[in-house]
């Protein structure tokens, strides 16, 4: 893999689901680089998750091609290329959060000592040095989630999918895992996708915002977030995330008036 | 922080042994008031008179110091007094459904671990397991006898039989919970197996089976009483005289010169049983981690 290579390339991606034949992704291109931190937003059914399954191969396109790291997302998904965290943390109940955090690093056949010292590091990184001998439902949803993250980066994955991950969370955890999130990709240096519901969210984290509209989901915009590299809590006060907000808001709402009846027969076709 | 957490767990120790305590007491506070009910039905319709539905006296209801008496004295002339006796016989029996147990645990979750992976399989043989269980376990025992003993090792001849027996009842729980079990795993956490490109074995051994333990324990709770009580009826048609099996058959014989015999070794029997679950209880508690409200 060069440098310059990308991350990931996804060249006229189109999944369509046969049950319903709903069309869930059209003729999607995009093109991700090293060090990205791309937000993925769009209203519910805009095939927003899908696009993420797709690049991590839980999901076959039906057209088009995905590649991860120069290889196609099959591979890249067998040499363990990418890390992922869910909307639910997913940890197993049974292991303490240092076991949960080993789980791939097991995977992977690494020895007793490095998975010991690379776990101590996630602590470290996720601030939960203290927890490792806790178990998962001893924690808060927050730090639940914060296990989950670790776990994802245990193992240096170059691409972190991240799907909803904050989503179930109230939302002043939100904005202190948002400033966690933004520290950890710094000092890690990896490549992100990350799929939310929140304009706020997506402004404020990315490199790029891609605004998806739904049925069939479509790339309704890119917007580039021009805001400096490190970002804080007067991040949030700065005229120019307003601008941001209010365009990517824009993007999303006049799809939405242009699509709207067409979307609702679509809609109701499907749900029958 | 680890003070606190060390602090958290100090008091949840403590929180379980007096949690432990009460129910120690509550056991045998319960056990007293049966046996004050027993003997207040008993005298109740012994001095009214009663006959419905059965008359009481001394065969049909004997006295509960009769019954504790009896485990002091001996049965027969000559012999040791028959709690020994009833010991060694329930030491008998144990081990037939220990070993019924162990060999029908290994069945069972062997027989769902194969099962959960073929839906093929599920649906053929899954009736038939079924089935087996309708077979009245009487109806059976003397084939079984037939056919396993002439394969035994010397040390086996008899006993091994009838834990094979106890096995048959054991098995069943086992395959059906495992199977329940092996499927009760996340669905998001296969997936995320899936991102690891883990293989069926390592799913298996990291996901699936720790999953599947609460329900794999349920099923041993009830494979623990089935086993004893497989051993135990295995032992009539065997014709075996050491176990519990063998005492029963021969105190119902004597039940209406001297019924306490009987009452006592069903005590034992029922003990050992009681011994077998808890047993299993305590090593779930050792093994199954998992949220309190979890636990079932």
């Amino acid at each position: 893999m060069s440098a310059l290579e990308p991350v990931v390339k996804i060249e006229k991606v189109t999944k369509v689901f046969p049950r319903g034949n709903v069309t869930a992704l059209q003729d999607i291109d995009l093109t991700i680089d090293h060090g990205e931190f791309i937000s993925l937003i769009g209203p519910s059914g805009c095939g927003k998750s899908t696009l993420l399954r797709v690049v991590g191969d839980l999901t076959e396109p039906t057209e088009g091609s995905v590649t991860v790291n120069g290889k196609p997302a099959r591979r890249a998904r067998l040499d363990h290329d990418y890390g992922i965290v869910f909307q639910d943390a997913v940890l197993f109940d049974w292991r303490t959060v240092s076991k949960n955090i080993a789980v791939p690093l097991e995977l992977l056949g690494w020895d007793r000592e490095r998975r010991r010292n690379r776990v101590d590091e996630m602590l470290e990184l996720v601030e939960l040095v203290g927890f490792g001998d806790h178990h998962p439902w001893q924690l808060s949803g927050g730090m639940q989630q914060r296990v989950s993250i670790a776990r994802a980066l245990a193992f240096e994955p170059a691409l972190l999918l991240m799907d909803e991950p904050f989503g179930a969370l109230d939302e002043m955890t939100r904005e202190r895992l948002n400033l966690e999130l933004l520290s950890i990709w710094h000092q890690l240096g990896s490549t992100v996708i990350f799929v939310t519901h929140s304009i706020s969210e997506a402004v404020f984290l990315s490199t790029r915002v891609v605004v998806m509209s739904p049925r069939p989901g479509r790339i309704a915009g890119v917007v580039e977030i021009d805001l400096p590299a490190q970002r804080g809590v007067e991040t949030r006060e700065d005229p120019r995330y307003f601008e941001l907000v209010t365009h990517v808001r824009e993007l999303l709402r006049k799809r939405g008036e242009h699509l709207l009846p067409e979307e609702e027969q679509q809609l109701l076709e499907a749900a029958e | 922080m680890s003070a606190v957490a060390i602090g958290v767990r100090e008091r949840r120790r403590r929180d379980g042994v007096r949690r432990g305590a009460r129910r120690v007491v509550a056991v045998a506070l319960f056990l007293l008031a049966l046996v004050g009910l027993y003997e207040l039905y008993r005298w109740v319709w012994s001095s009214a008179g009663f006959t419905w539905p059965f008359a009481v006296d001394s065969t049909s209801m004997p006295h509960v110091w009769t019954i504790l008496k009896a485990f002091g004295q001996p049965a027969q002339v000559n012999q040791p007094p028959l709690g020994t006796i009833l010991f060694h016989k329930a030491l008998f029996t144990a081990k037939e459904a220990i070993v019924g147990f162990g060999l029908g645990a290994i069945i069972g979750f062997f027989l769902g671990v194969v099962l959960v992976h073929s839906r093929l399989l599920q649906r053929g043989v899954l009736p038939y397991i079924v089935a087996s269980q309708t077979i009245p376990i009487l109806a059976i025992a003397p084939m079984v006898v037939i056919w396993v003993n002439p394969k035994l090792p010397a040390s086996f001849q008899g006993w091994g039989s009838v834990a094979v027996i106890a096995a048959f009842l054991t098995f069943f729980p086992v395959t059906i919970n495992t199977l329940r079990g092996l499927q009760s795993a996340d669905p998001r956490a296969l997936e995320l197996m899936r991102t690891y490109a883990a293989s069926r074995w390592t799913v298996l051994w990291k996901l699936r089976v720790p999953a599947s333990m609460p329900y794999v324990f349920s099923a041993l709770k009830l494979a623990a009483t089935a086993c004893v009580v497989g051993a135990i009826i295995g032992e009539l048609p065997s014709g075996l005289q050491s176990g519990l099996g063998g005492a029963i058959l021969n105190f119902n014989q004597y039940y209406s010169i001297e019924p306490q015999e009987l009452w006592a070794t069903n005590i034992v029997a029922a003990l050992l049983g009681i011994v077998f679950f808890v047993t299993v209880v305590l090593v779930e508690k050792v093994v199954v981690r998992r949220a309190p409200e979890n636990v079932g």
